[in-house]
């Protein structure tokens, strides 16, 4: 199966110095947070961005979901803050 | 009332708009009433500009789908929404809202509507730039989630107002 894209955006971004990655899609049942826990242990960087878990929110597929939604068949994750836009 | 299929321009752009040929467009369409909003980057003392980024691929579609439930509740000729993103300077504007209808409630309704579920929906973020170079990301405010969620109350199901 494809691989798993991730974007980051604003701090989120910043803190793991990546716009996007490619990542090996996790096992079935996998939840958006248990995919940070995970990769929390790639670097600092990921470590500190996905350490405020509850200023963290998440579009799979560019649809908005809480972080306790199994990723399933996405094709794309995004991490980023709360928006702020308007 | 409203039987035709309302005219929708949704823009996701760089480049600055001008408010007046906005409100033209949407005076030239049938409805008599007219309501927008035109949001700009407020000097808030030592701001020089605000830069915005979003989420390419699902700006545009994020908006939409707001003008769409907009459509649905209110009997809507027009709407204009138009968001700018990447850096703005103090007195830029930033985002337009315009809503037609046939009275002054529906549009204005709606109007407020579109702003308060953009803030909530889009997916933008802004960041401050200091006079003293310095940056910072700004912060949700609650009060923006309380708004959105007072439009959902107002659908029936829970404690109307």
């Amino acid at each position: 199966m494809a691989d798993l894209t991730i974007l980051y955006f604003a701090w989120v971004r910043e803190r793991t110095g990546l716009d996007e990655e490619h990542v090996e899609r996790p096992p079935r049942g996998t939840t958006i947070a248990q995919l940070l826990d995970k990769m929390s242990s790639h670097s600092e960087g990921h470590a500190a961005a996905f350490a405020e878990r509850g200023r963290l929110r998440a579009a799979l597929d560019q649809q908005f979901f809480p972080l306790d939604t199994e990723i399933g068949e996405a094709r794309e994750l995004a991490i980023f803050p709360p928006v702020t836009g308007g | 009332m409203a039987d035709q299929t309302p005219s929708i321009a949704v823009r996701v752009t760089e480049e600055d708009f001008d408010t007046g040929a906005e409100l033209a467009r949407l005076e030239a369409l049938p409805g008599g009433a007219i309501a927008s909003f035109t949001g700009l980057v407020r000097d808030d003392g030592g701001l020089t500009a605000l830069r915005l980024e979003h989420y390419p691929a699902m700006t545009q579609a994020q908006i939409s789908a707001v003008v769409q439930q907009a459509c649905a509740r209110w009997p809507l000729l027009g709407v204009t929404v138009i968001h700018r993103f990447g850096e703005l300077p103090v007195g830029a504007r930033i985002v337009f809202v315009g809503a037609v209808s046939y009275h002054r409630v529906a549009a204005l309704e709606a109007c407020a509507y579109l702003i308060d579920w953009l803030k909530v929906s889009a997916p933008f973020w802004k960041q401050e730039i200091r006079r003293d170079g310095s940056r910072g990301w700004v912060e949700a405010q609650n009060a923006d989630d309380a708004r959105a969620a007072l439009w959902r109350r107002r659908e029936g199901r829970l404690d109307p107002i």
